[in-house]
């Protein structure tokens, strides 16, 4: 039962049904909860006891580096899945990630940077956390760069997942590093086991931050992979109703 | 209000922050929307071609 669910999803003209009426279900939300969380983060929750005001910028950072590792988790794992099943929808996903993740990469390299020059002293250290999420920048433009480079598109589709799975590996590295090494930044304090270190007024907004910025890049994505479908179905009939040409042409 | 913009003293870091993501959000709406847009034109004019043609 659970391939034919999987075939349904994997079939382009419903998939790009599908993803046209899923959109404003994420879309709507993604702006709600990112509005309760502005409020709650800038307005409602307490100043830090040591970083004052300047903690708020944990409500853009911490979501953007939150994108920047699942999207690419997103774009690794559906770039596997078009590479093992031959899945067009997969390959249609994997390359909508991309150009979001790579500026939620940079969004959450720039705010860190704003965030360490009154706390740490300075906008960059060569730390392993900060280093690893550069890296991870390069990783999305390498791959943005070799689909730009080859003409075919299943061509870039079949070269740029294999770069995608093999860079798989820094996610981890970015999210333990401040485990693992020694670093300026600091230790988690939403995911993680046992009770979070921060107390609910602070807490709360992040969490509405976090939901609304995943339903965003859903929406996002849905926007994206329907072009994506639509520039690799170029002879099948369902394009013809999906691109809003008449019957009589 | 002066003091909420304030943030503490922390204003010139704080508040480039949200502009910079509120300017990363706004681009990725547009420039998903115009993928999709030019890919559908695109679409379009391939199959106006293919009728033309038969």
């Amino acid at each position: 039962m659970a391939w034919v669910w999987f075939h349904r999803f994997g079939s382009p003209p419903h998939f790009y049904r599908l993803a046209t009426r899923l959109t404003p279900w994420f879309a709507w939300p993604a702006a709600l909860l990112c509005l309760a969380g502005l409020i709650g983060g800038l307005v409602l929750a307490p100043p830090d006891y040591q970083q004052g005001d300047g903690f708020r910028i944990i409500y853009v950072h911490a979501p953007a580096a939150w994108l920047s590792l699942m999207v690419y988790v997103v774009m690794a794992t559906s770039a596997a899945v078009g590479l093992i099943w031959r899945m067009t929808v997969a390959y249609a996903v994997s390359a909508s990630c991309a150009v979001i993740g790579a500026s939620f990469t940079a969004l959450a390299l720039a705010t860190g940077m704003l965030w360490g020059r009154p706390m740490w002293g300075t906008y960059w250290e060569w730390d392993p956390r900060l280093t690893s999420e550069l890296l991870l920048l390069f990783l999305y433009l390498g791959y943005l760069g070799l689909r730009n480079s080859i003409d075919d598109v299943g061509r870039a589709d079949r070269a740029s997942a294999v770069l995608a799975i093999v860079g798989v590996v820094n996610v981890p590295i970015i999210h333990y590093s401040v485990i693992w090494w020694n670093s300026l930044h600091q230790a988690p304090s939403v995911m993680k086991f046992g009770r979070p270190t921060m107390p609910a007024a602070m807490l709360v907004p992040l969490l509405l931050m976090l939901a609304g910025f995943t339903a965003y890049f859903v929406a996002l994505l849905l926007i994206r992979a329907r072009g994506e479908l639509l520039r690799r179905e170029r002879n099948a009939h369902w394009t013809a109703e999906a691109a809003g040409a008449t019957a009589t042409g | 209000m002066l003091k909420f913009l304030a943030m503490g003293g922390y204003a010139r870091y704080v508040w480039p922050c949200y502009v910079l993501t509120a300017a990363v959000v706004g681009l990725n709406i547009r420039w998903a929307l115009r993928s999709l847009h030019s890919a559908r034109a695109a679409a379009r004019r391939r199959i106006a071609a293919v009728r033309a043609a038969s």
